[in-house]
């Protein structure tokens, strides 16, 4: 299906939850309001038509001039060869949103990530603690006005 | 007495039956970092019951390297040899990946030759990285044999990437535009000697390693990880393939022409046990190495002349905007998630490893496996450790 197909399909299911859509290459998606993103979720997974049953990717791209936290979910359907993603804008300063972990389980580790390095919080997400980062590591290196850490456990950190 | 009977005489134990002043508990053990199966920096905490693991919880980001910060600071050209060094197996075919992200979306058109070169290398890479999984995979399972034999072909590649491009390891020889440099003299003749030696190896290594009685035994039916939990966990590559579905972005969405060569997606059988086990894991690899010889020969026949190297500007600006670009990896889909406010260097670069992704079933598959298994089933995922912690 092309991406104004599958936004079609997806405006049949859920038109107040879209936010806006972006129907061109090279990315389109859309945008959805954070509560409704689990249903949404759930119904490109299992809706016929759509299948998208691989998560590729959910990245959290940081936006401090209009206050925003951007995760996208990038979407491949194994069986359609179709491609789709959806975003979510959060507010920066408490960002937080359903975990995706019960409709992808590959969400999991994403999610984590996420959290790791931008600080969003998934909620009801099984277990979501620092990934790369050590555990008593403080602030969320990948946002944009973090501040390099220096010390770190009695080592110093010449800048 | 009767409790010293008791311990130095188990068969007086009825089966199950533990007597009730024994206590028992898990036996929690620490594997790794520096353990020689985890292929790497990474760390697996095991619950034990016996030789039977409960619960693996893996750690990971001792290799983490802030990747993705460094992509926000340096210019779009800077960031390509920091891509070698994400899964430094295959850094040709991560140099591919990014190179085909920045230019989706900044339009820039390569050269047809530059694409033969690109599969060319991305393929030989491919093949160069399946070695170092299938001889390592024989290491972990006690064969000593496999692994030389595997390091020796690899050496030939890694000679070829020489002489093309100067380096070993890293090479960023495939850059935003087309590919560094155009072939030295000689070096298809060198490549076509090499595939000649090449494909016969194939079926040594299944003589010393696939089908011996010993490997098969320790993976099959080990670690089997169904198609759709597969899926579920958004497995790629082999580990998907050796699941049994047959997925391959070479095929399914074609990149640098791809789609002009004929070849064939491996899947796995579970012909020497179950579907999805250990062994279809191995075997998807040592069979996609033909596969990689077949396109290889294709390119090499066809190669057409022409420049190598788009004109890109020295200082690249790409339109604001974003994309999510992925290529097959020897590991598995590479995504590349770029941001672009318009400037020279990305705003936002996220980078999905193959490896992060395949290690994250781990903890669904090491459930109720033996301990020793442990390093057979790590060993069949065939994660880089650069790639998983980025």
């Amino acid at each position: 299906m092309t991406p104004s197909d599958i936004i079609a399909v997806l405006k049949q299911y859920d038109a107040g939850g879209i936010v806006s859509v972006v129907a061109d290459l090279p990315y389109p998606h859309v945008l959805v309001k954070a509560e409704h993103l689990v249903a949404v979720a759930a119904f490109l997974k299992t809706d016929p038509q759509l299948r998208f049953d691989l998560l590729r990717c959910i990245s959290a791209v940081d936006w401090p001039a209009n206050n925003g936290m951007e995760v996208s979910y990038d979407l491949i359907s194994t069986s359609f060869v179709h491609t789709f993603a959806v975003k979510v804008m959060l507010d920066r300063r408490d960002p937080q949103v359903e975990s995706v972990s019960g409709v992808w389980p590959a969400a999991q580790w994403h999610e984590r990530e996420a959290f790791d390095l931008m600080g969003v919080r998934f909620l009801r997400h099984p277990d979501l603690r620092r990934i790369l980062m050590p555990e008593d590591w403080t602030g969320h290196p990948l946002r944009k006005d973090y501040q390099d850490v220096v010390e770190y456990r009695g080592l110093k950190f010449n800048p | 007495m009767k409790e010293i009977e008791l311990q130095y005489q188990p068969d007086l134990l009825h089966e199950g039956e533990v007597p009730s002043d024994i206590r028992t508990e898990e036996l929690v053990l620490n594997m790794g970092p520096q353990h020689p199966s985890t292929h790497g920096v990474l760390r697996v905490i095991l619950h034990t019951d016996g030789e039977l693991v409960l619960k693996a919880v893996p750690y990971i980001g001792y290799l983490h390297r802030c990747a993705e910060k460094i992509a926000e600071k340096v210019t779009y050209r800077q960031f390509t040899p920091y891509t070698d060094r994400l899964d430094y197996l295959a850094a040709m075919n991560n140099n591919l990946g990014f190179a085909l992200a920045v230019e989706k979306l900044g339009g820039i058109e390569t050269p047809q030759r530059a694409d033969y070169l690109r599969v060319i290398f991305s393929e030989l890479n491919r093949i160069a990285s399946h070695l170092v999984a299938t001889g390592s995979y024989g290491l972990d399972m006690g064969a000593f044999t496999p692994f030389v034999y595997c390091f020796r072909e690899r050496e030939w590649i890694l000679d070829l990437f020489e002489s093309a491009c100067g380096a070993r390891l890293t090479y960023s020889y495939i850059t935003i535009g087309g590919v560094r440099d155009d072939l030295p003299d000689g070096w298809v003749g060198r490549c076509r000697d090499f595939l000649d030696y090449f494909e016969p190896k194939i079926s040594e290594y299944n003589d010393l390693l696939s089908f011996n009685h010993i490997f098969v035994h320790r993976t099959g039916n080990v670690g089997v990880c169904p198609p759709d939990l597969a899926l579920a966990y958004a497995l790629t590559g082999p580990c998907l393939r050796g699941s049994g579905v047959k997925w391959d972005l070479r095929k399914a969405t074609p990149y640098s022409r791809y789609d002009e060569f004929d070849f064939d997606v491996p899947v796995g059988r579970g012909q020497n046990g179950t579907l999805g086990d250990c062994w279809d894991r191995y075997f998807v690899r040592i069979e996609e190495m033909t596969q990689s010889v077949r396109i290889i020969r294709q390119a090499l026949d066809r190669l057409p002349d022409g420049p190598v190297q788009a004109k890109v500007p020295r200082m690249l600006k790409l339109p604001a905007g974003e994309i999510y670009c992925e290529v097959e990896n020897p590991r598995g889909q590479l995504g590349f998630h770029l941001v672009s406010d318009g400037g020279t260097s990305p705003y936002r670069l996220k980078v999905r490893g193959p490896s992060f992704c395949n290690l994250s079933v781990l903890p669904v598959l090491a459930r109720n496996c033996l301990l020793a298994d442990i390093s057979a089933l790590l060993g069949s995922l065939d994660i880089v450790m650069g790639e998983v912690d980025r």
